[in-house]
């Protein structure tokens, strides 16, 4: 049997890594929703090793939830990117300054 | 070796390369596909920790639905590449830092001993025959069914909100107004003409 903290290693580099995605990607907002969709995953794999582990179903009822929750804030923000490409045929966080915040 | 140990590592490694080469590819496009390759991959794996009902929801919804979705943005917004990769390496070092510790800190805590299989007892293989989707199921319906009808109402608001967002009305476009129509009179279609009898 494969220990679990395998599964909890490899969810913690899979979140480290979306972590250096978000710092490396900071201009380019595509990515930066991809980063958090792989975020999710990370957290999801560690529920569903937790889950099998403790022979708890909970923790996949959890997963499913998150993931309907990450469906529609995937579909939302790519409605809004699609929005601001619109209006500033841009893309870049740096040019989106309109707000001066 | 245990075949389990072999596709775990493979599947594993295969998830953090992919993982990696989304973040540091230059073409979108190529992100989303690495992104595709990750949740692949971590659908098997989700196989392997016996989910099989979420591994192939995994598939269906996020591969087939989600991804799709990105790859149709990604395609249809025609993104300069170059301005959004300045800053690049002069990043690189802080979020290496930060990647790294976060990453040592998690495995100083979940790597240890305390998660071993000697303090956790090892989970038995499911019997041949039960259902992952039955025993979800009956969960879901039960003890979960408000929380679910709350995830539907979320969906329908995401639905809702994205098309919102992204319907426009273009001045030259000509479109029916139902109401219009239904209220329409015979008076306003119909004209009766009077003129004289030919010949």
């Amino acid at each position: 049997m494969i220990p679990l903290s395998h599964f909890l290693v490899l969810g913690a580099i899979l979140f480290g890594l979306s972590v250096a995605g978000i710092f490396l990607n900071r201009k380019n907002v595509i990515i930066l929703l991809m980063s958090i969709e792989l975020m999710l995953l990370a957290v999801n794999t560690n529920f569903v090793a937790f889950s099998h582990h403790l022979g708890n179903m909970t923790g996949q009822v959890f997963v499913f939830f998150i993931l309907t929750v990450a469906a529609a804030e995937a579909a939302i923000g790519l409605a809004i990117l699609v929005v601001l490409f619109r209006n500033r045929n841009t893309i870049n966080v740096a040019d989106l300054d309109s707000m001066k915040g | 070796m245990d075949v389990y140990y072999f596709l775990f590592w493979l599947f594993s490694a295969v998830a953090v390369f992919a993982a990696l080469r989304v973040i540091t590819v230059r073409n979108p496009v190529h992100a989303v596909l690495f992104l595709v390759l990750t949740f692949f991959t971590c659908a098997a794996l989700w196989m392997l920790l016996e989910a099989e009902f979420l591994a192939i929801v995994l598939v269906l919804v996020y591969v087939g639905a989600v991804m799709v979705l990105f790859l149709f943005v990604v395609m249809m917004l025609d993104i300069n590449v170059a301005p959004v990769r300045e800053g690049f390496i002069q990043y690189l070092p802080l979020a290496a830092t930060v990647a790294v510790i976060v990453v040592v800190e998690m495995v100083l805590v979940v790597g240890t001993r305390a998660f071993e299989p000697n303090t956790l007892t090892a989970p038995k293989r499911a019997a041949a025959g039960t259902s992952n989707t039955e025993a979800l199921g009956e969960l879901l319906y039960t003890e979960y069914l408000y929380h679910f009808e709350i995830a539907a109402a979320i969906l329908l608001v995401a639905i809702i909100a994205a098309i919102a967002l992204t319907m426009r009305k273009r001045p030259q476009t000509k479109y029916q107004n139902p109401a219009q129509q239904v209220r329409v009179t015979k008076q306003e279609r119909l004209k009766v003409i009077k003129m004289e009898s030919e010949k």
